[in-house]
């Protein structure tokens, strides 16, 4: 069995979460709320932050969870390099990943859940799990990577991550208009992203100069123009299929190639398949029987 | 064991499936018994070959009412053992379940059933002008349904991830026979990613019935560059130097002297044969790019001593690309068996892994050949023997777990897009702690309670410091 050194902080990580009584890990708290609340009685704990290994060469971060998602992006951004995280004030890398919203560039850059290679997390029973592995690529074992995504750190919390990193394009534009959001998707390339709200239409272009300008040139043939940037997202989520289902009144905006909607009051929830509830049952009480991790918090109403 | 026709599970299962989709003959078993791994004795059970969702709950409920693991198969491709049957599980195959189920041009997504083939379903979204992106080498004959189980890579998944990053949802038939959809073919759903944890999971959390794969637009421009070096060193930094430059190419794969021989010999696609080591790169996507990329890529090589040759249209591309594809059949020219590795180390550190792979080949006195998807780190040594060479085995299996040690020490992987089915299995505590292998062990039984899916693959039983390199706890005659 391998012996892995770990970081002292991982270590007093851990023994801060202990093996007793309920705790939940606390980020930015930019996004507390979602998916309900934890208990009174909860203990409080912060993951460690800060860069941990960083070879620009490799296009891969190791980071402690308690990071905040700007400070990784500065970094980052000394080296021409981005992660794919949304970049919410005042989140941690740890937070974000938690709850699992993508970046509004998702659609071109990559969704969220693609974003992490490996997680160390304190189990609950107090010890260190290391799921996933640093390279790029990776099929060792099962990918418990995509399942902490998400996961509102219901299963373990996490301390540390390594993240795949990409090019930070030198060109970039918005553009809105209202025009068929369809029509743009099938007409530009590799937009990085497409809102909607019902009227009008945002897009972003990235990349080398002269392939922003043609797509910019082709937007705006479409009725596009150059915008400072995307409207503010409202605060609720919901799927994007749901939206249409529903024939939501409340104003939306709905994001491309990911799924998602957002609604400025919170939508109503959905009954999952029962199949999918007992997965989500049974992967509980596998990974927190005593319901100590973030108690109080669901994914499946996680919207 | 034999099989009559009165077995009763054969029977039960005769009464789900046509009694021809029902094989039980020794036959049939034994050629069931194997994948494209090395791994010999594997004993299959009853063969079933359903055509719907349906068939396959009644073959599963069958299995289960006699006890009786399932082993899920797709064509059969797989290099790590993960569709060996051990124990005379009912085997599961869906190559008959092969069709095109629809295709959602504007949402960029398609349903699939889990035997159709890679290839067949780029080839028929091609008049939409949209592909599906991850290209296993074997993508001609390998099945999305075996993709989805190994979590599949290929030389096109550098810039746009493995086969995770390209399936939406998947239809599954748990070990309870009970029919769910996991994800969401839109692209989201509330709750814990299901679907992300269920691809990759080698046939261990139920067997898939549908899969719903998000399609990739055809780059409008697309440069593909033969890179050639007199030092296997200049090459791997060349890739290293691309890398760090902040260049994603679509792909980038190294091949080695031998399989430049080789393939040369076998397809003639114009490799030069005086290279140590030649880097096939391709670059992608909106015009201007890919020409300041292609320079970019072309400047960085010649830098470090290399030549470059770039393909001037489609046909001579097709060429370079049937080169790197054919390289598994060029080899049985040389001997008539190898072994294939795969592990994957960080990319800064490919050169210096590769030298060691050398060194280690040669301690062993083997022949080593080198062609993969350097761009990843994702190492494909192909150890090449004659198995009736007395006593090569032991020194195949010798050099490949120097190998994946090797791999491991520079912080690397056991397995980048093979799985470790039966393979490397007892290799898993080598890079997890018993805590990490308790936490994927509670994965797969959420999924599957009972440990009837596929059981002896991926987790190590009781793992332990003792356990390492305990090859021969994989049962009797299995390993070739």
């Amino acid at each position: 069995m391998t012996g892995r050194e770990v970081p002292a902080e991982l270590e007093s990580f851990a023994a801060e979460v202990g093996p007793d009584g309920p705790v939940a890990v606390v980020g930015g708290r930019t996004h507390w709320e979602v998916g309900g609340r934890c208990s009174e009685d909860t203990r409080l704990v912060r993951a460690p932050a800060g860069i941990r290994d960083f070879d620009p060469a490799d296009m891969t971060i190791r980071v402690g969870a308690g990071t905040s998602v700007e400070e990784l992006d500065a970094v980052l951004a000394e080296v021409g390099q981005r992660a794919n995280l949304p970049l919410v004030s005042g989140a941690t890398v740890g937070g974000v990943l938690a709850v699992g919203r993508d970046d509004v560039h998702a659609m071109g850059r990559g969704r969220l859940r693609d974003a992490l290679l490996e997680a160390v997390y304190v189990a609950e029973d107090g010890r260190l799990v290391k799921v996933g592995g640093p390279t790029v690529k990776n099929v060792s074992g099962f990918d418990l990577c995509r399942l902490l995504v998400g996961s509102l750190g219901t299963l373990g919390l996490v301390g540390e991550v390594v993240l795949r990193t990409w090019p930070r394009p030198a060109f970039q534009q918005w553009l809105a208009g209202r025009c068929d959001p369809a029509e743009l998707r099938r007409r530009l390339f590799w937009p990085s992203s497409i809102l909607w709200d019902g009227q009008t239409a945002w897009v972003h272009l990235e990349g080398y100069e002269s392939d922003v300008e043609s797509e910019a040139e082709l937007a705006r043939s479409l009725g596009c123009t150059p915008v400072d940037g995307p409207p503010p997202l409202p605060a609720h989520r919901v799927p994007a299929g749901a939206l249409e289902a529903e024939g939501f009144q409340d104003s939306y905006l709905v994001q491309f190639g990911t799924g998602t909607a957002y609604v400025s009051e919170p939508g109503p929830v959905f009954d999952p398949d029962p199949a999918v509830a007992a997965l989500h049952h049974r992967l509980k009480s596998e990974f927190d029987p005593r319901n100590r991790l973030n108690p109080g918090r669901d994914p499946l109403v996680a919207l | 064991m034999g099989f009559s026709r009165a077995d009763p599970l054969v029977k039960d299962l005769r009464r789900v499936l046509s009694s021809d989709r029902v094989r039980a003959a020794p036959l049939e078993r034994s050629i069931m018994g194997r994948d494209a791994s090395i791994f010999e004795g594997g004993q299959a059970g009853p063969v079933c070959f359903p055509i719907s969702t349906e068939e396959v709950q009644g073959c599963v409920d069958a299995a289960r009412r006699h006890g009786r693991a399932v082993v899920p198969r797709g064509a059969g491709t797989g290099l790590a053992g993960g569709a060996v049957p051990l124990e005379e599980p009912v085997v599961v195959v869906t190559t008959k379940m092969n069709r095109l189920l629809s295709v959602d041009a504007d949402r960029r997504m398609a349903w699939v059933q889990p035997g159709m083939i890679n290839l067949d379903l780029s080839r028929a979204t091609a008049p939409y002008g949209l592909h599906f992106a991850p290209d296993p080498s074997s993508q001609q004959v390998c099945s999305l349904g075996g993709n989805v189980g190994t979590n599949a890579g290929g030389p096109h998944c550098l810039a746009h991830g493995v086969t995770s990053a390209h399936v939406l949802a998947v239809e599954v038939v748990l070990m309870s026979g009970e029919a769910v959809v996991l994800g969401d073919p839109d692209g989201w759903t509330p709750g814990l990613d299901l679907r992300g944890a269920y691809v990759g999971s080698e046939g261990m959390m139920g067997v898939t019935t549908a899969i719903a794969v998000r399609l990739t637009p055809d780059p409008p421009a697309v440069q593909t560059l033969l890179l050639a070096f007199d030092s296997v060193d200049a090459a791997a930094q060349t890739v290293s130097a691309v890398i760090a430059d902040g260049i994603v190419p679509s792909a980038i794969e190294m091949m080695d002297k031998n399989i430049i021989w080789a393939v040369e010999n076998f397809v003639g696609a114009g490799f030069p044969l005086d290279a140590a080591a030649v880097v096939i790169v391709e670059v992608d996507g909106l015009p201007g790019g890919v020409a300041e990329e292609a320079d970019r890529v072309a400047e960085l090589a010649v830098e470090r001593g290399g030549s470059v040759r770039r393909a001037a249209d489609d046909e001579e591309r097709a060429l370079l690309w049937k080169g790197r594809k054919s390289a598994f059949g060029a080899i049985a020219q040389i001997k008539p068996n190898y072994y294939l590795h795969d592990t994957v180390v960080p990319r800064t550190r490919l050169a210096e892994v590769m030298n060691q792979v050398y060194e280690i080949v040669e301690e062993h006195n083997l022949q080593v050949m080198n062609v993969f998807h350097a761009g990843d780190g994702n190492l494909h040594p192909l150890l090449l023997y004659d198995r009736r060479e007395p006593g090569v085995m032991d020194r195949v299996h010798a050099a490949g777990s120097a190998i994946i040690e090797a791999s491991l020490a520079v912080g690397g992987v056991l397995s980048g897009e093979h799985g470790i089915g039966i393979e490397k299995r007892d290799f898993m505590p080598l890079m997890f702690t018993e805590a990490d292998l308790d936490a994927q062990g509670r994965l797969r039984r959420a999924f599957d309670p009972n440990e009837m899916a596929n059981p002896g693959k991926v987790l190590p039983t009781g793992a332990s410091c003792a356990d390492v390199n305990a090859l021969d706890k994989v049962p009797e005659g299995v390993w070739g």
